[in-house]
């Protein structure tokens, strides 16, 4: 997949919000590669445009290329578009406990897909969905399949999520925040689980978090995300050993360390991520940046090249501590 | 770091049951067993971290410190008074000096009061200061946690997550509190945003003296805060200990697979490191294991462990540990 300038608006009544704003990356078979940012800082409009899965209005797609197997996806007819959705690419929503429907049986809602996208028979559909629940570990497959939502636990309905989401073998599965409403021994189950799939199934993964931590365990690459720009992008390893853009070092103090005494206060990113009224013109970090100085208030970095696929859109450069 | 010697709060085997009632005759038919025999100190001036996943009872706990829930058996020392004893007007007189903080801060604050009001409620209720004074006071809270004065006549909706949770500490507080539980105050704020209210609740803890009981499942953030910790599991605690003997000899099996969860954000150690997967769910607390709560899901369970109930015992200074197989 190949994401070129991408741009999303929101018409609301306070004006027009620039919620992604020229976004291009890129996905390859069978990496995993993690979107991060604060909440607000337009990561999942992002990977709602790419689908089409906003709203619109009040979203607008303005621009933007999405190259999927020689396929524009924004310039699909609804009906080509259903075909993907579910079928080669499958999301995973943040919330296991609103995005399953209450009134339905988890196997009806498992099936539905089969039968839609491959055009299974009624059993054959049934027989897949317990294959489904027992690839993603839930025991007594068969049975819960007659089972409603909320006689799962979190955990477990974060499983039927991903089951929905692998039914079809899709090419890329989009995963928007899957562990953040879950416990952390939950968490490290589903991680586990996804990195098992992987390696069976081969798929491309787009892993949506804020935690640093999550992301550091399994991710090829990272994209940083800020007020709909991506604002670094590296390779995992880069990243941590090498974060180059202010708003990445902040995200990583934020993380009480290991350093057991001495350590007394967290540090802090003051401030919030702006919404942008309109497209901006300086570095939209530039406010909660220590760094800033005068260029920043009046451009805006672009994404530049720092060797091996590391990108940072800033103008200070904090290796050398002076700017670019 | 402070010697903290005194004891504040002291629970001795506290039990929370939740009855359960079917039937046409709403007949008894069982109970939640939400906090399952408890018994800890908290030592004035320190942080008291309680952790545990959800549906643990590690909330449920929270509120019975407070005795916001009766205790199904148990007592529960405040300054040497059973609280669990007193009767409503004598509980009256010790509720200013406990307060709380929620967890969402969207949902303790009422819409349709203004900040002012919000922080000023606890002072009608318990003070008989007059409208200017309270109004002074107020005004002094908000400083106290980094907000500005004149967003008094302002509405909750008006603000962001963090600043919200901030509103909801100043309402704690309001009336000078020894004791404060803080229940999930920054699981539902932005990491950014994590690191301030945590920063504040330290600079207040400091210039005030308080006493918290900090209720968190994020063990990073509880290692930071916390001078000792409690880990629950099924309405019982499993291990306390000291901080640093907690996070660098786990004893516990259940602690030991927490601590193995939380992902460390480095690719390099990450990628080394082992993880302890457990298996399954926490089970229903209506119908706990036979013999240890953790036997369903411990990766090294002996038959023993089926049978026998450990008890929390000491294993060294300081550290108390239920398991029979924790040396």
């Amino acid at each position: 997949m190949d994401v070129t300038d991408l741009r999303t608006v929101f018409h609301t009544q306070d004006g027009t919000v620039h919620a992604v704003n020229g976004i291009s990356f890129y996905l390859e078979e069978g990496e995993l590669l993690s979107v991060v940012g604060e909440s607000g800082s337009g990561k999942s409009v992002t990977m709602m445009s790419l689908l089409k899965l906003l709203p619109m209005p009040p979203a607008e797609i303005v621009s933007g290329m999405v190259d999927f197997d020689g396929r524009d996806l924004l310039e699909l007819e609804p009906e080509e578009l259903r075909q993907v959705r579910g079928g080669d690419i499958g999301f995973i929503f943040q919330d296991p406990m609103t995005s399953l429907n209450p009134v339905f049986k988890v196997g009806f809602q498992i099936m539905e897909p089969l039968k839609e996208h491959l055009g299974l028979s009624e059993k054959q559909a049934r027989k897949r969905a317990v294959e489904l629940l027992e690839l993603v570990g839930i025991p007594g497959a068969a049975d819960r399949l007659n089972d409603y939502p909320h006689q799962f636990s979190g955990g477990m309905r974060q499983r039927v999520m991903i089951a929905i989401a692998l039914a079809c073998d899709p090419k890329i599965l989009i995963a928007d925040e899957p562990t953040t409403a879950l416990d952390v021994t939950i968490q490290a189950q589903i991680i586990e689980l996804v990195k098992k799939l992987r390696q069976k199934l081969g798929m491309a993964i787009v892993w949506i978090t804020h935690d640093l931590g999550v992301a550091a365990g399994i991710s090829d690459r990272i994209m940083v995300m800020y007020a709909g720009f991506v604002v670094e992008h590296a390779k995992v390893k880069d990243l941590y050993k090498r974060p180059l853009h202010p708003y990445t070092r902040a995200l990583l103090a934020t993380l009480p360390t290991d350093a057991e005494e001495g350590e007394d206060r967290l540090k802090s990113i003051s401030g919030l991520p702006p919404a942008l009224h309109e497209y901006p013109n300086s570095c939209p970090f530039a406010p909660r940046c220590e760094f800033a100085f005068d260029r920043c208030q009046k451009e805006n970095p672009p994404l530049m090249e720092m060797g091996d696929g590391h990108q940072v859109a800033c103008w200070w450069d904090v290796e050398k501590g002076a700017p670019r | 770091m402070t010697k903290h010697d005194q004891v504040l709060v002291k629970a001795q085997n506290v039990k929370v049951h939740f009855p359960i009632h079917k039937g046409i005759f709403r007949r008894q038919v069982g109970s939640v067993k939400a906090v399952d025999g408890l018994s800890f100190e908290i030592r004035k001036g320190e942080t008291l971290g309680l952790v545990g996943e959800s549906g643990c009872g590690k909330s449920t706990a929270g509120r019975a410190m407070l005795r916001l829930y009766e205790l199904t058996e148990g007592q529960l020392d405040f300054e040497g008074v059973d609280i669990a004893k007193l009767n409503p007007k004598e509980l009256r007189s010790v509720r200013p000096r406990m307060q709380m903080i929620f967890q969402d801060p969207q949902a303790c604050l009422n819409p349709r009061m203004t900040v002012g009001s919000i922080i000023a409620e606890p002072l009608d209720e318990h003070t008989n200061l007059s409208t200017a004074e309270k109004r002074e006071k107020v005004k002094g809270l908000l400083d106290a946690v980094g907000m500005n004065r004149d967003y008094v006549n302002r509405y909750p909706h008006e603000f962001s997550g963090g600043q919200r949770q901030r509103i909801g500490i100043a309402r704690a507080l309001a009336l000078d509190p020894d004791f404060i539980v803080c229940d999930e105050p920054i699981a539902a704020l932005d990491v950014s945003i994590q690191a301030q209210v945590v920063n504040l609740l330290q600079d207040i803890q400091e210039r005030m003296g308080l006493t918290y009981l900090f209720i968190s499942h994020d063990l990073s953030m509880v290692r930071h805060i916390a001078d000792r910790v409690a880990v629950m599991y099924l309405g019982k605690i499993v291990e306390l200990a000291e901080k640093r003997d907690l996070y660098k000899t786990p004893k516990h099996p259940y602690t030991q697979a927490l601590l193995s969860a939380v992902p460390v954000p480095d690719p390099e150690i990450e990628a080394k490191r082992e993880h302890i997967v457990l298996k399954g769910d926490v089970p229903s607390p209506a119908n706990p294991p036979k013999g240890c709560n953790f036997c369903t899901r411990c990766p090294i369970a002996i038959e023993r462990c089926r049978t026998e109930e450990p008890e929390l015992r000491e294993l060294k200074k300081g550290q108390f540990v239920a398991c029979h197989l924790a040396e």
